[in-house]
């Protein structure tokens, strides 16, 4: 190691002790430590969401909702436990606004075919060139069902949302604008509190796909003021399976069933059925008990955190992987926003990001390759595929020099 | 775990650097899209086939190392050979790649034994099979193009 990166701040950040909540963390891969940068795919978990689940399995296995026993009583507690931790985390007014998912996907197919029930052919939804295919493709498939419009947001070489486009977007018939908070193959953090001013004077309402900004930002709804805003749980440090969709109390009253089945309904006979309150209507069927648990857990255990101290370990990350990363011949980093959470989406000459992930991965290093789920933003780019490493607050500055050595090392074997 | 070095042999990084018959074949009397949507890799392989044989093969396209390599060599193993011949051998092609217990020896199968290597790296099965998936349906299918899905 250099003493340029023994000299590297490291603030009040004790990201050693941190490691020590993530025990999956200090296994070998293929002879070297493992050196998790794959976090925008999925984080890890901490130890206490682990034994969340295991201890809910363990002693407090139940539906919720029905029974008067003492195992349905704890588990509805702690389920709704979570979902007023989940409340509190992005500050909504009310839990009647949390709405318990699988995840942003499913979130956003929600949105797409409840919301969008009320949209009629020749409404027209605004989307953006850097959206992942969870925000593309639910609202294709509601413009076959009705026949709306969509318009895009064209981004700019650096990969942010070319604004100056925006004003001419809106139109009579714009009926939603749905974005991500932040990309997940750029990293881009867009500017979302003026575009949703912008989309709100316009009468507008907005939708944040929160995936990838979540883990890195406060996110407050109230002072965003949005109306939608989805995420996932796995991304967030919680388990897979289990996600949320924030809505504005006043939209969600209005939206009709997603799913019917139980747990939704409030009275049914074969001549009418009366639906539940906010947000069960939305929550057919027995959800992810377990999981929301988990995720409750994993906020809390966030909230323990010294979040500005990770906030500020995660820029400084994001800094040296730039900087380590452009210093690396050929390559060439693919999204340069000014404000981005930490990950950094790279091509390299002669490189296909395929091999690379190969050659990393035996050396300890876990990185995404491939499109990201984000086909459209590959075309921007006139690339096929991009490798994508995405820290945490886990991460270390020596993980990031590890990676800049084997990249060096494998554009030497290859290129 | 194997060597790197084994995968990424010599032979297969001297076709990926200058990969052999890569050119369009404007008389060819098949072309056919082979299309890896999991990483992106594209290829398009011709074939010219006259009297049972194939006179002349080729591939454009995109991929990684071993994908392009894989088509590289696909084209100097095939050239020359009967239809039967070339189906033969993406049979044992298909063998040595994707089966735990493969009853074709790698040693018998000249430079394309460089690819045995690949069948370490599950992930990566279909980089090198999607060359062979691709002739074979050149030779026999009526299809336009092939993906590995």
């Amino acid at each position: 190691m250099s003493a340029a990166v023994l000299s590297t701040p490291t603030g009040s950040w004790d990201v050693e002790r941190v490691r020590r909540d993530f025990p999956v963390l200090g296994q070998q891969v293929h002879g070297h430590p493992l050196a998790y940068l794959d976090n925008a795919a999925t984080t890890q978990k901490p130890q206490t969401v682990v034994e969340a689940l295991d201890h809910y399995y363990h002693h407090d296995n139940s539906n919720v909702h029905r029974g008067v026993h003492a195992l349905a009583e704890r588990a509805t507690r702690d389920f709704e436990g979570a979902r007023e931790s989940v409340r509190r985390f992005i500050n909504a007014r009310s839990t009647r606004e949390i709405v318990f998912l699988r995840g942003t996907t499913e979130a956003i197919n929600l949105v797409a075919s409840s919301f969008g029930q009320g949209l009629r052919e020749g409404d027209e939804v605004i989307l953006t060139a850097m959206e992942h295919h969870a925000n593309i493709v639910p609202w294709q498939l509601l413009r076959e069902r009705t026949g709306i419009v969509l318009r895009v947001v064209p981004i700019t070489p650096s990969g942010e949302l070319d604004l100056d486009a925006l004003p001419g977007l809106f139109g009579p018939r714009t009926r939603l604008l749905a974005l991500t908070h932040a990309s997940n193959a750029l990293g881009t953090i867009n500017p979302v509190e003026s575009i949703i001013k912008a989309a709100h004077e316009h009468e507008v309402p907005v939708l944040l796909d929160g995936a990838q900004a979540v883990p890195h930002l406060r996110v407050d709804v109230q002072a965003l003021d949005c109306d939608f805003y989805a995420f996932s749980g796995h991304k967030l440090f919680g388990p897979t399976g289990i996600g949320v969709l924030y809505g504005r109390e006043r939209l969600l009253e209005a939206m009709p069933p997603y799913q019917g089945g139980g747990e939704m309904i409030r009275t049914v006979s074969f001549e009418k059925t009366t639906f539940a309150g906010l947000p069960h209507r939305f929550e057919a069927g027995t959800p992810d008990i377990a999981g929301a648990i988990g995720l409750g857990r994993a906020i809390e255990y966030l909230e323990s955190l010294d979040w500005e101290g990770a906030m500020a370990h995660e820029a400084r990350l994001l800094d040296h992987a730039t900087e380590r990363l452009q210093a690396v011949p050929g390559l060439r980093i693919i999204g340069q926003a000014h404000e981005k959470v930490p990950l950094v989406s790279f091509v390299m000459d002669d490189v296909h990001p395929h091999d690379m992930g190969t050659i990393l991965d035996h050396r300890g290093l876990a990185v995404r390759a491939g499109h990201h789920c984000a086909m459209p933003v590959m075309t921007f780019y006139r690339v096929p595929a991009t490798s994508r490493a995405s820290m945490a607050f886990y991460n270390t500055f020596d993980e990031i020099d590890r990676l800049a050595e084997a990249l060096r090392y494998a554009r030497e074997m290859l290129a | 775990m194997s060597e790197m070095s084994d995968l990424y042999q010599e032979l297969i990084l001297d076709h990926k650097r200058n990969p052999r018959n890569f050119r369009d074949m404007p008389d060819a009397t098949r072309a056919v899209d082979g299309h890896n949507p999991l990483c992106g890799d594209q290829l398009r392989l011709f074939v010219k086939v006259a009297d049972g044989r194939v006179e002349d093969v080729s591939f454009i396209g995109v991929g990684c190392a071993i994908s392009v390599a894989s088509a590289s060599m696909l084209t100097e193993a095939v050239r020359g050979k009967t239809v039967e011949e070339a189906q033969r051998l993406f049979a044992e092609m298909h063998d040595l790649l994707t089966s735990d217990h493969p009853h074709t020896d790698p040693a018998e199968l000249g430079s394309l034994g460089a690819l045995a290597g690949v069948h370490e790296y599950p992930m990566r099965v279909k980089c090198a099979t999607l060359s062979w998936h691709t002739l074979d349906t050149a030779l026999t299918g009526d299809e336009e193009s092939v993906t590995t899905e």
